[in-house]
C-alpha cells in the first residue's frame, strides 16, 4: 500500500491519497492522471491491469485500487 | 440570407420541433424546448442590461445542456458569449473576468447554489418570460460581424488571450463542413470537448446547421474507456469530432477487443498529431467510417485544413493535414515574407478567409502582431493569419505539419505557452528561476527549476492556485544552479539534451 501512494503522490502531488475516495466520481483524477497511474502501477508490481479493469470502483480510492492490485497478485 | 447562427435553430424549431437537439446524462431537449429557452434568456438579459448589446457574457459551464442553452440565449440578447471553466484556479478566472470585464455572468452549472454575483440558468428560467418585441429588434439590427463567442487560450506573458469570432465566420464554418462531409438530419454528434474549447462549437453548430442531435458526453467515460464505448453504442452516435487525445484513450487501452464497436459514420480528429498506430486501431475496428485529420487553430474558427484518410498509413508515416476547406486560402510563407510553392520547404502556415476572428479581445497589441496584412498585397488590405506552425507541402501537395516556430505545445488536445507555466512557477517565493520544456517522445512536460532544495509538492501546490491541471508540469527537475548560454540565458539546449541522457538510462 505504501508503493502504491508513493507511485499516486509522485503523480499528483496535490492529493491526499490516504484520504480521497471519489476520485473518479468527483473528477479529481483526470484520464493523463489515470494512464500515468496504470502505467507505473503494471511497471512496478509486475502485473496488466487491462481496459477491463478501468471502473470506477477501481480508481475510486487507493484502498480500492489496491485490492485490485492484491488481487491481480494472487491469481 | 442567413445573418446570424440562431437562424439555424430557429428553422429546426420550425420545422422538427420535436426532435432531440441536445442531451447530456440527466436531461434532453427538443428544438422547440431549446429554442424557447434560449429565448428566456435573451429576454431576461436584454431586459437586464436594457438591451446593451455585442458586450461579452462569461458563462460558467460543466458537462450540461444547459451550457449551450445559455450560449444562445445570450446571442439572443445580442451579446456574445465567453465560456469560463469554473474548476479553473480562481487567480486564472480573475484573470480572464479582467481582460473581459463581462457585463454579466450566468452559472449555467447543475449546482444547488451559484457563485456569488451570477445569475443562476435555473432562477432566469422560472423568473423570465419570452419578449418576442425585444428580441426582433435586437435582430434587426444584428449583423454577421458581430461576435458570437470569445474562447479564451494560453498566453506567453502569463496572460491569457481571448479570440473573438463572428457569426460571419461560424456560418462559414458550418457550410464548408456541410459541403465536405455530408453531415445529414440523422447525425448524432457525441460531444467529447469541453464547451470552453472551440472543438465543442463544430458540434454545436454543425448539428443546428443540419438539424442533427448533439449527445454531451460526460467527462468520467473518458477516464474508463470501456463505459465510453457502451455509451457511444447507447446513444446511438454516429459523429466524432475529438481531440486526438481522447480517441487515443479508446486505442492505448485496446477497448475494443471484445463486444459491440460503435456504429460510427465520421471520426474526425484535432488539436495534435494523430500517430498513425492509433489511427490504424480505430480503423481497424471501425472500418467503415470516414476518417479525417482537421488542423486548425482557434484563430482561424475552428478549422482551416482537413485531410480524409482513405488509405492505410505506415506506423511511421506523417499524416497530413490536407488541403484548405472551401473559401479558406491557406499559405505557406518563408522568412522573407514570400509564398512557398515547392515541394518539402518548410514555412509558416498562413490563413485568409472569412474564417479569421476578429482579434484578441481588448488586446490591440497582440491581435495586430498575429493578424497581419497579406505581406503579397499592396493595392488593398487583406488580413492574414500567421499560425505559428511550420508546415510543408508533400508529393500529393498536402500540407504536412512540421514544428512550432515558438514555445507553444500541445499536450493531451491543450494548446499550452511553456511561457504561461513559467511566469507563474517564477512567482513562487522558494523557487530561484525556472524553465519548461517539452518531452515529445514521453508527452511530458517537463519543469527545470533552480532552488536552494528540491520543493517539488510545493511548487505544484503553488501551481494548483493558478493554472489549470493540464498546464501542471509531469516531471520536476530539481537544479542548484541552472546552466547559463554565452547570452545569460537559461541554455535549454543544455537542458534538453541532458533530460534526454538521464532518460536513456
Amino acid at each position: 500500500m505504501e508503493q502504491l501512494i508513493k507511485i499516486m503522490s509522485e503523480i499528483r502531488p496535490d492529493l491526499d491519497f490516504e484520504k480521497e475516495t471519489k476520485l473518479i466520481d468527483d473528477d479529481i483524477l483526470d484520464s493523463f492522471d489515470i494512464i500515468s497511474i496504470v502505467s507505473e502501477v503494471n511497471e512496478q508490481f509486475g502485473i496488466e491491469i487491462n481496459v477491463n479493469d478501468l471502473l470506477p470502483e477501481n480508481f475510486n480510492s487507493a484502498a480500492a485500487l489496491y485490492e485490485l492490485i492484491t488481487k491481480m497478485l494472487n491469481e | 440570407m442567413i445573418n446570424n447562427c440562431l437562424q439555424y435553430l430557429e428553422y429546426n424549431a420550425l420545422n422538427y420541433g420535436e426532435k432531440l437537439a441536445l442531451a447530456d446524462e440527466n436531461f434532453g431537449l427538443t428544438y422547440k424546448e431549446y429554442m424557447e429557452k434560449a429565448k428566456i434568456i435573451g429576454s431576461f438579459i436584454a431586459k437586464k442590461t436594457n438591451s446593451t448589446t455585442n458586450s461579452p457574457i462569461a458563462v460558467l459551464i460543466d458537462r450540461n445542456i444547459a451550457s449551450i442553452v445559455t450560449f444562445m440565449g445570450i446571442v439572443y440578447s445580442g451579446n456574445f458569449y465567453v465560456p469560463v471553466d469554473a474548476l479553473m484556479p480562481k487567480e486564472r478566472i480573475e484573470l480572464i473576468y479582467k481582460t473581459l470585464n463581462p457585463i454579466l455572468v450566468i452559472d449555467a452549472r447543475q449546482k444547488d447554489i451559484a457563485e456569488e454575483g451570477t445569475a443562476k440558468y435555473e432562477d432566469i428560467l422560472e423568473s423570465a418570460e419570452i419578449e418576442e418585441g425585444l428580441l426582433k429588434n435586437i435582430r434587426d439590427n444584428a449583423i454577421d460581424t458581430d461576435p458570437l463567442y470569445t474562447i479564451f487560450t494560453s498566453g506567453s506573458t502569463g496572460v491569457p488571450k481571448g479570440v473573438c469570432v463572428c457569426h460571419r465566420s461560424m456560418i462559414d464554418l458550418v457550410n464548408s463542413f456541410e459541403e465536405a462531409f455530408d453531415f445529414k438530419h440523422e447525425t448524432v454528434f457525441g460531444n467529447q470537448a469541453p464547451f470552453d474549447f472551440d472543438v465543442s462549437a463544430k458540434d454545436i453548430y454543425n448539428s443546428l446547421k443540419v438539424g442533427g442531435t448533439v449527445q454531451v458526453l460526460p467527462k468520467k467515460l473518458f477516464k474508463m474507456p470501456k463505459m465510453l464505448v457502451g455509451y457511444l453504442i447507447e446513444k446511438k452516435v454516429s459523429t466524432l469530432i475529438w481531440a486526438v487525445s481522447a480517441l487515443r484513450i479508446v486505442s492505448d487501452f485496446k477497448t475494443m477487443e471484445e463486444g459491440d464497436v460503435p456504429k460510427l459514420e465520421n471520426i474526425m480528429f484535432s488539436g495534435e498529431v494523430m500517430p498513425v498506430k492509433a489511427l490504424n486501431y480505430w480503423m481497424d475496428k471501425v472500418p467503415d467510417a470516414r476518417y479525417v485529420n482537421l488542423y486548425g487553430p482557434t484563430e482561424i474558427t475552428c478549422n482551416c485544413t482537413y485531410f480524409e484518410i482513405k488509405k492505410r498509413f505506415n506506423d511511421d508515416e506523417m499524416l497530413p493535414i490536407g488541403k484548405a476547406f472551401k473559401n479558406t486560402r491557406v499559405i505557406l510563407k518563408d522568412e522573407k515574407g514570400a509564398v512557398i510553392k515547392e515541394k518539402g520547404k518548410v514555412g509558416e502556415i498562413c490563413v485568409m478567409g472569412t474564417c479569421l476572428a476578429l482579434g484578441y479581445w481588448n488586446n490591440k497589441e497582440k491581435t495586430d502582431a498575429a493578424f497581419i496584412n497579406n505581406p503579397t498585397i499592396s493595392a488593398y488590405e487583406q488580413k492574414m493569419y500567421a499560425t505559428g506552425d511550420m508546415g510543408y507541402y508533400n508529393d500529393d501537395n498536402d500540407i504536412v505539419f512540421a514544428s512550432r516556430r515558438d514555445f507553444q505545445i500541445k499536450h493531451m488536445g491543450h494548446r499550452i505557452e511553456l511561457g504561461e507555466i513559467e511566469v507563474a512557477l517564477n512567482a513562487i517565493p522558494s523557487l530561484d528561476v525556472s524553465c519548461c520544456l517539452y518531452d515529445k517522445e514521453n508527452e511530458k512536460i517537463v519543469c527545470f527549476y533552480q532552488a536552494k532544495e528540491e520543493c517539488k509538492k510545493e511548487i505544484v501546490m503553488e501551481l494548483s492556485k493558478k493554472l489549470p491541471k493540464f498546464m501542471w508540469p509531469n516531471v520536476y527537475v530539481h537544479y542548484e544552479e541552472l546552466p547559463m548560454n554565452k547570452n545569460g540565458k537559461i541554455d535549454r539546449v543544455k537542458l534538453s539534451e541532458t533530460f534526454k541522457k538521464s532518460e536513456e538510462k
